[in-house]
């Protein structure tokens, strides 16, 4: 057995004796995957629509149950006054609802008639999709019902398309960002932790006084955590082709390209990290802290980042999930090809390069 | 010298210095070591905690730059030819430092890889010592006992067939005939050629060596054979017990003749100054008639280890 393949044995060893943390490591995307894609979705289902008219309207009864046979809606409660909406919507039993001035039918055949659409706003990321769909429910109720006639349909021609993610599906937007961040955790802190390990247990002392050449060492602690972030990218990409229906439109090639690219990244992230750190805990602080927490905030992950100060806009320049996330959005979603996302790839390659430089050169030979 | 007569020695060292800490509370760990371990010996580095063994083997080792002076190991510079100390050094920090998640087998099987050789290769070496460990090959090293540790470590130290071996502390926090089973092993080492380095805290282990250095807060504070540092005890040393032996001690201290003394076993060293011309039936006389202890028992006794460290301790001073 050579230097080399004893050193990765050895690893290997490490990794599947720690069962707890491999099934951690493997375990949390497929949680974290399965929890943004269904638990935490933003995506409009099952919303509970109340309709309130003054008087008994066989148009507004027609559209009520049209909106009703939709998948988004169910219309659970058909009240006569605002006082019954109020109490409704405070005792959380509905999330929109619609409105109709009393003669609704007659007046809209005559002169035109006012139609409220009011959304239960306690959940500012749901509720305008939400009244959005409705409006459109109704829209194509009118579109189906005036069919063939010459009557123009006042104040009802809203017409918003939502593109690449026309039903707005979440999942979509959660599985880069859950990739950006699973990768960086396995590679970054796990990597960095292992080198810091051997620091803390004194078995880098044995080690350096060993004709071990850095590059020799180095090179073996990355290769099997480089092993296991390929296997749960790739566990990732079937959950998220196969559950959760996320197209992969750009090609399998490309996703894989510039998500092993990504891992090289994070692992020399890691590296340069453990050269630095004398401890387990610092090392596990400074990934979680300074790369793993920014990756969530600035990498348009949750919150868009053309909103943010511009102190943040430049901070989020150099976080490397932000690159990564940007760049498997566009290939996985809206299916573009390299020449859409060469700058993000140029910027990932410099910015491993830099880091591995840096970490060689910061690697100690002596305690 | 020539860089030939460096290599002469298996450690030339000359003025080592080494400090840790900024200007206030700088602390200095070696102070000018001067050390000449001959070829295939066995040497101790003896003294309390504390004393800057570790840091003396770490800069021996290549681990650390001395701040100044110079060392060779088998005739290479410890700075500039630091690559080639390692192919042929075998080191053992103090800290158990192998890995608990491994068995016995596969640290081994790791470290003679590391190395460049096979444990079939080199089995010869550790043959004597390893066959203890075999019933528990397959046993995890974080679950072998304190002496089993200490074995597997020599083992992976060893397995390269090393030059010179460093041992720092290896029997700290070992039992007493583990600590004899130990000092065996190495001894059976030196058969092989191979020169060791070992340092302890244990004074008794001193005379299981061939040439010791003591040190104390970074110095070298005597150098010799076991014999010759025995030998060179030029004081009278007189062991004195009575009935209140704490009370005893801080009397013997308000006696003019006596230089210095502390307890030994379960009896007081006595130092007497070196004008003194007083014997042990004058010494008891005067706890009995002025002290008025009882029971007081006082003779010459041989010098041990620890009594020469002791006198050399206080010439320091």
């Amino acid at each position: 057995m050579t230097q080399f393949e004893a050193f990765v044995r050895k690893e290997f060893f490490h990794i599947f004796r720690d069962t707890r943390t491999l099934l951690i490591i493997v375990g949390m995307p497929i949680v974290l995957i399965t929890l943004f894609g269904f638990a935490l979705s933003l995506e409009i289902r099952n919303v509970n629509v109340a309709i309130m008219a003054k008087q008994n309207d066989p148009m507004i009864n027609r559209l009520a149950d049209r909106i009703n046979r939709s998948d988004c809606f169910e219309v659970t409660d058909v009240v006569s006054s605002e006082a019954a909406v109020d109490s409704l919507m405070r005792r959380d039993v509905v999330d929109a609802v619609l409105m109709f001035d009393s003669g609704f039918s007659s007046q809209l055949l005559r002169d035109g008639a006012k139609l409220s659409v009011v959304s239960d706003a306690s959940n500012p990321l749901l509720a305008p999709s939400e009244a959005m769909y409705l409006i459109q429910a109704v829209n194509n109720f009118f579109a189906d019902e005036f069919e063939g006639m010459a009557q123009p349909q006042a104040g009802l021609t809203t017409n918003v398309r939502m593109l690449y993610n026309p039903q707005l599906k979440s999942s979509y937007n959660f599985v880069p960002g859950v990739m950006g961040l699973i990768l960086m955790i396995i590679c970054a802190l796990m990597t960095s932790v292992t080198i810091v390990r051997e620091k803390e247990s004194g078995t880098m002392e044995v080690l350096l006084v060993s004709p071990v050449r850095k590059l020799t060492m180095l090179v073996a602690k990355m290769i099997p955590y480089f092993v296991i972030a390929t296997a749960v990218l790739i566990i990732v990409l079937i959950l998220a082709y196969t559950v959760l229906k996320v197209p992969l439109s750009g090609g399998l090639g490309l996703i894989l390209g510039i998500s092993l690219l990504y891992i090289i990244l994070s692992l020399a992230l890691g590296l340069l990290v453990s050269t630095f750190t004398k401890t387990q805990l610092s090392a596990t602080l400074i990934c979680g802290m300074v790369f793993i927490v920014p990756s969530m905030f600035l990498s348009d992950l949750v919150f868009p980042i053309e909103n943010f100060p511009v102190v943040f806009k430049w901070m989020a320049q150099i976080i490397p999930a932000k690159w990564y996330i940007g760049a498997i959005r566009k290939v996985m979603i809206e299916g573009v090809s390299i020449m859409y996302v060469w700058k993000d790839i140029v910027i990932m390659a410099a910015m491993t390069v830099i880091l591995i430089g840096l970490s060689f050169r910061n690697y100690k030979e002596r305690l | 010298m020539r860089q030939d007569d460096y290599a002469k020695y298996a450690v030339f060292a000359d003025s080592l210095e080494k400090s840790f800490g900024k200007k206030e509370d700088k602390v200095v760990a070696v102070k000018g070591v001067s050390l000449r371990v001959e070829k295939g010996e066995l040497y101790g580095i003896i003294g309390p905690d504390g004393a800057g063994k570790t840091t003396l083997f770490r800069i021996l080792a290549t681990l650390m730059l001395p701040d100044s002076g110079t060392a060779y190991v088998d005739g290479f510079d410890i700075s500039g030819d630091y690559r080639l100390i390692r192919d042929r050094l075998g080191y053992m920090p103090g800290k158990f430092s192998l890995y608990p998640d491994l068995t016995v087998k596969e640290n081994l099987e790791f470290f003679a890889s590391v190395f460049g050789t096979t444990i079939k290769e080199n089995y010869h070496l550790i043959k004597d010592i390893y066959e203890r460990l075999e019933p528990f090959e397959k046993r995890k090293a974080s679950k072998l006992s304190g002496g089993m540790k200490q074995k597997l470590a020599l083992c992976c130290a060893l397995i390269h067939f090393p030059d010179i071996l460093f041992l720092d502390e290896p029997t700290t926090g070992v039992d007493p005939s583990s600590r004899r089973e130990f000092w065996d092993m190495l001894s059976s080492i030196r058969k092989y050629g191979i020169s060791v380095v070992v340092s302890t805290a244990y004074m008794d282990e001193a005379s299981r060596c061939d040439r010791i250095s003591m040190m104390s807060q970074g110095r070298f504070i005597g150098t010799g054979t076991p014999a010759e540092i025995i030998d060179s005890f030029d004081r009278r040393l007189i062991a004195v017990s009575s009935d209140e032996m704490f009370r005893l001690l801080r009397d013997l201290r308000d006696i003019s003749d006596v230089d210095y003394c502390y307890t030994f076993g379960d009896v007081h060293h006595v130092v007497l100054r070196e004008d003194s011309l007083a014997s042990p039936d004058n010494l008891s006389a005067v706890l009995v008639d002025k002290f008025k202890h009882e029971n007081v028992a006082a003779a010459y006794c041989k010098p041990t280890m620890e009594d020469c460290f002791m006198l050399y301790e206080s010439k320091l001073v």
